[in-house]
């Protein structure tokens, strides 16, 4: 009984010891689980030759990321020191004091000029434009395409298309092109299908795809800067946006109305579509032979510009920030200086990750290391992103609720679509005094 | 009034052998009992209460504001809450109806002598046991339009059971069904076998048809625990939430508790969402005592 005690207060001296800071041996870093995780999980091997601290990155699947780095913060937890956490929390996270604020951090090392401009606006700045800064960038992201160079380059394909169209087929340069080529693949009685879109309504998925859109289509979701979303979310070019998203859902396999990333790399990996939507995070498994039976003839392409000439391209990826219930809040911040420094951000893109570094992203070897890096480098800066109020989930909802109806379901026109859901947009901002 | 009801300790057993009075034992059993039902259950369910008249968030450091009904007042306002009510109401009814149905015909079915009878009951409970989140990631595959098992038997071609804005409820009670309706069959059956065997040897010697027969005997006697089937069947049916989480993301399969889950974990409007509960609850506790009503009148007859 007496060693049992002994061995018992040993035990909690010994926990005592290792979650004191002064004793910090140990980072933790949550993510979501996608190859990426994995790959700073290699990176920080090397942290940890150098310096003797252990870092683990600590995953769980995307479904319940939100939820879990939420739940945590409210509970003022300590379980994670830094956590690689979605742009549309920035609002949240800083108005509810889970971040700590890196503006002086940025200012002292330079983090402005070093990573590319779009990455530093969207991951690490809230308030838009306010000089505040709560994130390093990390895994830069943003919606491009995948399509299958077999099928393109077919010249039975190539002359049935041009006879058809009247013009070459080719990777589409314009949404336009993208529509007629969809269309021209898909033949339901082959069990072949035109195009792979993200349509789950769950979280952002489909709300990024429509994004892709509305973007190129030279829209807007709102004014950021004075909340207004009347006139700029239901805009006549934003109709036109969703109503060929919903054109380019009757060109997708049967059954595609739950579908985000894991599914639409199944369309190129299962022979169904001719192109695919995806964030350029997955591309790495599209040119792994094992992953891809059709890696060798798998194809990539820059989201395509809008009638208006505008190209843009929905945001993913995300910032890397410290949690203020950390207690080992100084040495992340020393583990952040060492994250930014030019070799590491080198060895980051040659690992697999999507670096924000500008020096890095814009130098010839890594736009050549994969056949979507160029178009990655060129989407980085054309990238826009959704709402990061502290109420995005609730825009996001209102969103789902009113856009998945038509583009799935076929209810109501895109117009009324639009009105209704810069009405619930409106609403929402009132109720958090952002509008007037 | 708790000791009004306690019966006095046998002297041989070993809590008396022991020393321990009735009293002891109450306070050792019960008192842990009533603190953890008070600390768990009921603690949060006054603590949300309060919640529930205020526009808290939890994810927000900004102190909670008393707002009065307007939570209750924008909810039930809200025409999108309506309709996951609409839409839980009508899933509720189909899934217990069908429960009852096939379950109650499959029990019929067993209430007699076959051979293997046994080991036949045991596997129609099968279903059962099986995880909610397993049960509907496997339908998931067995739907599958492209791929899916039930298409191909039943020769449909390439339908849309969950991608199908009108189906994709019904596709999911049917997952329901096949997993609930062993649980009624149970109880029912425990219902069938006690109904007295010379009221059938009655009803035969008076020439009664077999309708007559199921409708004046079969029916009333088994009714009470039927009820009580369905009672449980309704409740569960009512809260359901990782079925169709996991098999459809249609608007018309946002059950009440999905909208609830989103309003609370991924919007984290804690005070709309407690309101948003505590409007489930009543209803719930409604319908219960509806029930519970009538079974009591069933019973009396």
């Amino acid at each position: 009984m007496k060693t049992q005690v002994t061995g018992l207060l040993a035990g909690a001296a010994l926990s005592a010891l290792t979650v004191s800071p002064l004793w910090a041996q140990e980072l933790v870093i949550f993510w979501a689980e996608w190859d990426p995780a994995n790959f700073l999980q290699e990176l920080v091997l090397d942290y940890e030759d150098e310096t003797g601290i252990v870092v683990t990155v600590e995953t769980t699947p995307w479904s319940d990321f939100q939820t879990k780095a939420f739940t945590e913060f409210n509970a003022r937890g300590s379980a994670y020191d830094m956590i690689v956490g979605d742009s549309q929390w920035l609002g949240a996270a800083s108005e509810g004091g889970h971040y700590v604020d890196l503006t002086d951090f940025f200012a002292q090392h330079n983090v402005g000029e070093i990573m590319a401009p779009a990455t530093v606006k969207y991951y690490a700045e809230y308030p838009g434009n306010s000089g505040k800064f709560w994130a390093i960038p990390a895994e830069g992201d943003a919606v491009g395409w995948s399509y299958r160079k077999d099928w393109f380059e077919d010249p039975a394909e190539m002359s049935a298309f041009n006879a058809k169209y009247g013009y070459d087929l080719a990777p589409p340069e314009t949404w336009a092109q993208l529509l007629d080529i969809a269309e021209f693949f898909h033949r339901p009685d082959e069990d072949r299908y035109g195009v792979a879109i993200y349509t789950d309504n769950s979280y952002d998925a489909m709300v990024m795809g429509v994004e892709n859109a509305i973007f190129s289509y030279g829209g807007e979701l709102g004014d950021f800067e004075s909340y207004e979303v009347d006139g700029i979310l239901n805009s006549a070019e934003n109709a036109q946006a969703l109503e060929d998203y919903k054109r380019l859902y009757g060109y997708t396999p049967p059954g595609w109305a739950k579908s985000f990333f894991v599914e639409n790399n199944q369309a190129i990996t299962e022979n169904l579509t001719a192109m695919s939507m995806n964030y350029f995070a997955f591309f790495p498994a599209l040119l792994n032979e094992a992953t891809n039976p059709n890696a060798k003839s798998t194809g990539f392409f820059a989201n395509p510009a809008g009638p208006t000439g505008a190209q843009h391209a929905a945001l993913g990826g995300q910032g890397i920030s410290v949690i203020s219930y950390s207690e080992n809040q100084e040495a992340s911040m020393k583990f952040l200086e060492w994250f930014i420094q030019p070799e590491v951000q080198q060895r980051w893109a040659d690992l697999g990750g999507y670096t924000a570094h500008a020096e890095t992203l814009s130098s010839d070897a890594f736009r050549n290391a994969t056949p979507y890096n160029e178009a990655f480098y060129q989407t980085m800066f054309k990238v826009k992103d959704f709402w990061a109020v502290p109420e995005f989930a609730e825009l996001l909802t209102a969103a789902n609720q009113r856009l998945y109806p038509f583009i799935v379901g076929d209810e109501g026109t895109a117009q009324e679509t639009l009105d209704l859901l810069a009405d619930d947009w409106k609403k929402t901002f009132e109720k958090y005094g952002r509008s007037q | 009034m708790a000791d009004l009801v306690m019966t006095s300790l046998d002297p041989n057993s070993r809590a008396a052998a022991r020393g321990w009075s009735d009293l002891t034992i109450r306070n050792l059993f019960i008192i842990p009992t009533i603190a953890f039902l008070i600390i768990f259950n009921i603690f949060p369910l006054l603590y949300s209460l309060g919640y529930s008249f205020t526009d808290f968030r939890a994810s927000t450091n900004a102190p909670a504001n008393w707002i009065g009904l307007q939570n209750y007042k924008e909810l039930l306002n809200d025409d999108f809450i309506w309709r996951n009510f609409t839409i839980t109401a009508k899933y509720v009814i189909i899934s217990v109806a069908g429960q009852v149905i096939v379950g109650f015909g499959l029990a019929m079915l067993l209430n007699r002598a076959i051979p293997f009878k046994g080991l036949i009951t045991t596997l129609l409970l099968l279903p059962m046991m099986l995880s909610m989140a397993v049960v509907g990631l496997f339908w998931k595959l067995l739907y599958d339009p492209s791929f899916g098992i039930i298409n191909y038997a039943l020769g449909l071609g390439k339908f849309e059971w969950l991608a199908d804005p009108d189906m994709a409820l019904f596709a999911i009670a049917i997952t329901d069904i096949w997993m609930w309706s062993p649980f009624v069959m149970l109880l029912s059956l425990a219902g069938l076998s006690a109904v007295p065997q010379h009221l059938y040897e009655a009803a035969e010697i008076d020439r009664a048809g077999p309708f007559y027969t199921f409708f004046r005997i079969t029916l009333p006697l088994v009714l009470p625990i039927l009820m009580i089937a369905i009672i449980f069947r309704t409740m569960e049916a009512f809260k359901t939430f990782d079925l169709a989480f996991i098999m459809a993301s249609q608007p018309t399969t946002e059950l009440i508790s999905i909208r609830l889950y989103k309003m609370a974990f991924l919007e984290w409007q804690t005070g709309k969402s407690s309101a948003f509960a505590y409007i489930v609850l009543i209803m719930v506790v409604g319908i219960t005592n509806i029930y519970v009503k009538y079974l009591n009148k069933v019973k009396e007859r």
